[in-house]
């Protein structure tokens, strides 16, 4: 089957690089599934996860936002961080949860709804893809 | 002239500065090359981001953002990247200058510009001279992630959003190589310069539209800026300190082989004399 080349970038370096079958993820407007020879797009994406099909199975990594350029030979995946499922830190995003969630508990009104809710939003999404791997 | 033992006291007290000088050379050259790997791994993100960015900005003029467009500046941003920690040589002095000079300039009253200050020496400057720092963050790691300046970026980026300033600049020293840094002004905000610097730009379709589109790069493009100018200034940083601290050390040694014959000609005039101090009691003897 035809493969395109796959690269995650962040600012902290490269995390992904590789050959795949299909890149499926969520992005703002819904759900987008890239192969081989997809016309030229660019998509902002929802924090998800981001699925790599290749012959032998899938890889999934967790991205926080960003967005997606697809050309003719290259899907990139340009975000502000994102973590392959394998070296997710759970303990971290746990922890990352519960104090989101506890934030948004006592909101006194005085808080950052908004960022709060990204934060829980990133920790749920760690922990679910670091469970899929 | 100074006692033998004034002397001693002394070449021990430059060997020891010159001791912690050279440590501290060492520590930053291990740092310098960790900031430069960070700076490198940055690079294929910026490229990317201003490559999307462009082809986006360029390919349709229908498409507009607050962001890419220029209004009458009422209030300019400075945002400054200075370290925590000073013995950098003229690292931070450098930066610091131009950017007063610079305000002094351009500005008469203080209600034409805010500060945005990224390290402590910055911020005291500043406080120091009554100024208003709007932003400040202090205690930014040797090696920072992306996380850690992310809400500084956010909430500059959002000064400029929200209209509190029309336009931003950035001062950081720019790491050319170890024994080099120069300072740079580089305007941030509005984007009104992003070129299309050569290469084949690809016309894409848009998942929903380019307004969505704009919105979230934009922002993003804009922090990104951000960062890679804290990683640049970070680089610099640490050459700037191991160079400084390199000199510190070169000057010790050269005062200790100063003092050292200046210590050996102390020793030799005080044999010399007791030789003749005895010479002279066994004459007197006779």
């Amino acid at each position: 089957m035809k493969t395109i080349k796959v690269s995650v970038v962040t600012p902290d370096g490269p995390v992904y690089d590789a050959e795949v079958e299909m890149v499926s993820t969520k992005a703002k407007s819904g759900e987008l599934g890239v192969m081989a020879g997809h016309v030229p797009m660019v998509a902002p994406l929802d924090i998800a996860a981001v699925r790599l099909k290749k012959e032998n199975g899938t890889e999934y990594v967790a991205v926080n936002g960003g967005f997606l350029e697809v050309r003719p030979d290259v899907v990139t995946i340009l975000a502000q961080s994102a973590e392959r499922a394998e070296t997710i830190d759970v303990a971290r995003a746990q922890a990352a949860k519960a104090r989101a969630e506890k934030r948004l508990a006592d909101n006194q009104g005085a808080i950052d709804v908004e960022r709060a809710e990204l934060a829980l939003k990133r920790a749920i999404n760690r922990i679910q893809i670091s469970e899929m791997k | 002239m100074a006692s033998l033992r004034d002397i001693k006291t002394r070449i021990n007290s430059t060997k020891k500065t010159s001791q912690i000088t050279k440590a501290m050379q060492m520590v930053s050259a291990s740092k310098m090359n960790r900031a430069e790997a960070n700076a490198k791994a940055f690079v294929p993100y910026m490229e990317k981001i201003q490559e999307v960015v462009a082809s986006i900005a360029s390919g349709s003029n229908n498409a507009s953002h607050p962001m890419l467009v220029s209004r009458p500046v009422k209030k300019t941003g400075y945002l400054v990247i200075t370290s925590d920690r000073g013995l950098a040589g003229a690292y931070n002095s450098s930066v610091l200058r131009h950017v007063y000079k610079t305000i002094q300039e351009r500005h008469t009253s203080s209600n034409e510009y805010v500060i945005i200050a990224i390290g402590r020496m910055g911020r005291d400057f500043f406080v120091n001279r009554g100024i208003n720092v709007e932003l400040e963050v202090t205690g930014v790691p040797d090696q920072p992630s992306f996380a850690d300046i992310n809400s500084l970026t956010k909430s500059t980026v959002n000064l400029y959003l929200n209209e509190l300033c029309d336009e931003l600049y950035m001062y950081y020293n720019h790491y050319v190589s170890p024994i080099q840094q120069d300072v740079t002004e580089k305007k941030v905000l509005p984007l009104s310069d992003i070129n299309s610097s050569g290469g084949k730009l690809t016309s894409y379709e848009f998942e929903p539209d380019e307004e969505a589109i704009l919105k979230v790069l934009l922002p993003q493009y804009a922090e990104s800026l951000i960062y890679g100018a804290l990683l640049d200034g970070k680089a610099s940083e640490h050459s700037a300190r191991m160079t400084a601290m390199k000199n510190a050390t070169d000057n010790a040694k050269e005062l200790i082989s100063a003092l050292d014959l200046q210590y050996n000609r102390a020793r030799q005039a005080a044999i010399t004399q007791e030789i003749t101090e005895i010479v002279g009691g066994a004459a007197a003897l006779e």
